[in-house]
């Protein structure tokens, strides 16, 4: 049973920009896109698990860093052609802060 | 909302690329529904000829399947023929075989209803047995009567008629191709050529009348077609008649609904008709007096259709210029532009009629205007990008008959861009070497998905979308595969990315123009199709608004690749490497120690010396980067960014005993000024002191080499993926002056330059000719040029030093550093 988590306040994360989380092995990549939502993905691309943090964002998606896949911020899942997809974890903000169920 | 209602005539090419086109800018404008008169989902009627040659089904070329029609939400009536349009009520009534009528009203009307084949207007040309070349159904009817029947004869002895008779004689029957004119082909192929290709096809058993006019055809008993008779009384048996004798616009639709019709449905750049609430696209549509009868065109045209229909209304269709490559019984055949020459022009020819080659190119004012290739078309693509940029090939032209690999000097397999001939390679040969892709795979794709650009391939087989060496070598298969469907992409008029119709080239006139200077002003007055942008514009929109507005327009580090938000270079395994800058190569033995210190106190796993005269430590974990970068002291190398990287230099006559020059302390010089210059691609330059030339200068971007008398300067080389020596541009005799000439030459480029355009492809782009004006000959232009670059790095800090830890600035340093393990809420 996931439970909420703080993360950190909205303005920490560059708009059109993310934060890296720490959690297990492999860590939880933030995002926040440009019209102030936040979705947040395991930081690891289906292709060959670069890390999706460091990628460009655009829209609802980012583009991986190392091959540039573009991945669905809200899925997880890799965009046509290709095929793939990262865990997802549920995000939200509230009163400003960044909530995510782990 | 009630959506509006789209109504496509015509389920053919055009027509459904159109559909496809809208549907990728606007899904849920429109109800759309498309009636065709014939009972097939949208096929690849250009590869009926593989067909009916037996080597594709009818499967392997429906390109949009009818759950593709289902899954999108459109309403497919097949075997409906359109028979009038009821522009006042807005509806166009439907007939099918039986005569049972329906109607569908409309808000948006679309005609795509192609072309109609031209009957020649004989005494028989009724009869059972005679058929153009057109359809599924056509085919159809020539495979079934091959089985039975044994003397056919094709009129027509363009493109299609001869794929015709090709077919027709592959499956078994004794094939005669008449022709009107003197040679066959004439629309593509001079004489020569002509002869050569028939002479071939003879060698393969099919026959030709040539110069010869059809009177009437005959029947037998039976009433089928029997006998072909000549104006000048000769005769032959013929029990299946082929009419490929040219194609007509199919207008005649549109005509009836009073709407003008010249050639063709005449539209406007929009695609519009003279009713605006109908357009026309394809075969059947006269765009400033042409009626295009190649994909290519027909796809432009779609786009720009499609962008108004999406009421985006910022696309203009300005016409296209086409070339034909295509395969006739294995002959490759190449045409593209004015081939047949006239006053002023000059013909470069290659005539080896034993070896089966035959070129010609056709030059006007020292610009490619025309070019036919015969047997030996690889350099196709090459001749027709020349042609459609009009780049000046004045200093080549004593090599442009031998080719791109001649011409380029490019060697080896790697790098081939395209010489290994495509159709000559095996399914299981590597292509794209980053990636791994082999001929077979791309072909596959290309025939499976329905694949018609370079993009498309890349896209789904990610051949030539890392390092684009393959790229030639891609398009070539593509060329091959698709036949007359493929055109060459071409930078100069291509789209930046899928956000937008505009050029590289229109988006840096409009930031210049409308002085934009933030990525929001770009998207909304260039009205962007996607809220904003995506991987590919946004870091070149980036450089454009910060090397055309210096010091005004704001510098978007989200827009910038992560190497150059981080400033160091990503690895694969998500650690990074730090170059730090040894300015002219030049060390010392503290920087030494530094270096050595901070590779152990940070355990880093690799050092190495690279390419440009420093030292690379690789393998350190992000969060370290500004401690390393701290311990280092050392100014950033930006061995990272599409950026000024380093000046290699050679010993020069501090200590030389050849040297001429002091390369070392030039070299210094040149890298201080250009320290933190941001440029469309990396740029690289060499100082050598003396010819021996041992920093290797005629291979950088700027390379400077000093002689007895001065300096030689040298431009647009480049080492990478296509080794091209750099151009001498002048020769200069003091320092000061090799400062401002290097200086206004990547002003130029950074001014001028398309976003991941290296010198080497801009100088090309522009033409040597327009550099050395600009920068050498128009000195005012040159200091002026100096100047601006002087200015754009005017209070240029050290990348590292602003992120330094403690020291730096705050909000720099969260790139680096993870936030805390979230804590549970309660």
């Amino acid at each position: 049973m996931s439970t909420w988590h703080k993360v950190c306040r909205l303005e920490e994360i560059p708009l059109r920009g993310s934060r890296v989380v720490p959690h297990d092995e492999v860590s939880i990549a933030v995002f926040r896109t440009a019209d102030d939502e936040v979705f947040a993905l395991r930081d690891a691309c289906p292709h060959k698990a670069g890390p999706l943090s460091q990628g460009i964002v655009h829209g609802h998606r980012v583009t991986c860093p190392l091959h540039g896949w573009n991945i669905e911020l809200s899925s997880g899942e890799a965009c046509a052609p290709d095929e793939g997809s990262t865990v997802t974890y549920p995000a939200r903000v509230e009163n400003g802060v960044v909530l995510l169920a782990l | 909302m009630q959506k509006q209602k789209l109504v496509v005539v015509g389920n053919g090419m055009a027509g459904i690329r159109t559909v496809e086109e809208l549907l990728k800018l606007a899904p849920d404008l429109y109800d759309v529904t498309v009636f065709g008169a014939e009972p097939h989902p949208n096929y690849n009627r250009i590869l009926l000829s593989p067909v009916l040659a037996g080597e594709m089904t009818l499967a392997d070329i429906v390109l949009n399947d009818l759950d593709w029609y289902k899954d999108n939400g459109i309403t497919l009536h097949t075997s409906k023929k359109v028979v009038k349009v009821d522009r006042i009520a807005r509806k166009v009534i439907a007939e099918d075989s039986t005569g049972a009528t329906m109607e569908a009203g409309y808000d948006r009307l679309l005609l795509a209803t192609g072309s109609v084949p031209f009957m020649l207007p004989v005494p028989g040309n009724d009869l059972p047995g005679v058929i153009a070349y057109r359809d599924i159904a056509d085919t159809e009817v020539m495979i079934a009567t091959a089985l039975t029947h044994k003397h056919a004869v094709v009129i027509g002895g363009g493109l299609l008629g001869l794929e015709a008779a090709n077919g027709l004689k592959l499956r078994g029957m004794d094939v005669t191709v008449v022709h009107i004119g003197e040679w066959i082909m004439e629309r593509q192929l001079d004489k020569p050529s002509a002869d050569m290709l028939q002479a071939s096809l003879e060698s393969k058993g099919l026959k030709f009348l040539l110069g010869k006019q059809t009177e009437m055809l005959t029947a037998n008993a039976e009433g089928r077609v029997c006998s072909i008779r000549f104006k000048d009384g000769a005769e032959i048996p013929a029990d299946l008649v082929v009419m490929a004798a040219g194609i007509r616009p199919n207008s005649a639709l549109a005509e009836a609904s009073g709407l003008h019709c010249q050639r063709g449905v005449v539209v406007s750049d929009t695609l519009q008709t003279f009713d605006p609430r109908i357009y026309a696209v394809g075969e059947c549509a006269a765009h400033r007096g042409i009626a295009y009868g190649l994909v290519a065109p027909l796809f432009e045209q779609a786009k720009v259709c499609a962008n108004h229909l999406a009421q985006m209304g910022i696309s203009r269709y300005q016409g296209s210029v086409t070339s034909t490559k295509l395969k006739v019984t294995g002959v490759d055949v190449f045409s593209a532009g004015n081939f047949t020459g006239g006053d002023g022009t000059e013909d470069i020819i290659l005539h080896d009629k034993n070896g089966g080659i035959y070129k010609r190119l056709v030059i006007e004012n020292d610009r490619l205007v025309g070019a036919v290739l015969y047997g030996d078309t690889g350099d196709g693509g090459w001749y027709f990008q020349l042609l459609k940029e009009g780049r000046d090939v004045g200093s080549i032209r004593d090599h442009l008959m031998f080719g791109d690999a001649f011409t380029n000097n490019h060697v080896g397999d790697v790098g081939h861009a395209g010489n290994s001939k495509a159709a000559a390679m095996a399914d299981e040969a590597e292509v794209c070497g980053c990636n791994g892709v082999c001929k077979g795979t791309i072909v596959k794709a290309i025939r499976e998905q329905g694949l018609f650009t370079l993009d498309d391939v890349r896209k789904h087989t990610k051949a030539s979308s890392s390092c684009g060496s393959c790229t030639g070598l891609v398009e070539q298969i593509l060329a091959s595969t698709v036949g007359g469907a493929y055109q060459a992409t071409d930078r100069t008029t291509k789209p930046m990315c899928g956000c937008t119709a505009l050029t590289h080239g229109e988006v840096r006139a409009e930031i210049r123009g409308q002085k934009l200077l933030s990525l929001d002003d770009v998207f909304a007055t260039l009205a962007w199709h996607t809220p904003d942008g995506c991987a590919t514009c946004r870091p070149a929109l980036n450089y454009y608004l910060i090397s055309t507005w210096p010091h005004e327009a704001k510098d978007d580090p989200q827009s910038r690749f992560i190497n150059e938000r981080a400033h160091a270079n990503i690895q694969k395994d998500g650690t990074y490497s730090v170059v730090p800058r040894m300015w002219g190569g030049l060390t010392t033995p503290d920087e030494l120690r530094r270096i050595a210190n901070v590779a152990e106190k940070y355990h880093i796993p690799t050092v190495k010396v690279t390419g440009g005269q420093r030292i690379d430590l690789l393998g350190v974990k992000k969060e370290d980067l500004p401690a390393v970068w701290k311990d280092l002291d050392m100014p950033s190398g930006h061995a990272y960014g599409k950026s000024i990287r380093t000046v290699k230099t050679c010993v020069g006559t501090e200590h030389c005993r050849f040297g001429t020059q002091q390369s070392m302390s030039m070299g210094v010089a040149l890298e201080k000024m250009l320290f933190g210059m941001w440029s469309p691609h990396k740029v690289k330059l060499a100082v050598s002191g003396c010819p021996r030339n041992c920093s290797e200068a005629g291979i950088k971007d700027v390379g400077v080499i000093g002689v007895d008398s001065g300096w030689e300067l040298y431009v647009a080389g480049n080492g990478g993926i296509k080794t091209e020596v750099a151009e001498f541009l002048c020769k200069v005799t003091t320092r000061e002056e090799v400062l401002e000439y290097s200086a206004a030459f990547l002003q130029i480029y950074r001014e001028e330059g398309w976003y991941l355009e290296r010198t080497v492809h801009y100088v090309q782009r522009v033409g040597l000719d327009y550099v050395k004006q600009r920068v050498v000959t128009d000195a005012d232009n040159r200091k002026a040029l100096h100047q601006r670059l002087l200015y754009a790095l005017q209070g240029v800090v050290d990348p590292w030093r602003e992120r330094l830890p403690g020291e730096g600035l705050p909000q720099l340093a969260a790139e680096f550093t993870p936030l805390p393990v979230p804590v549970e809420t309660i």
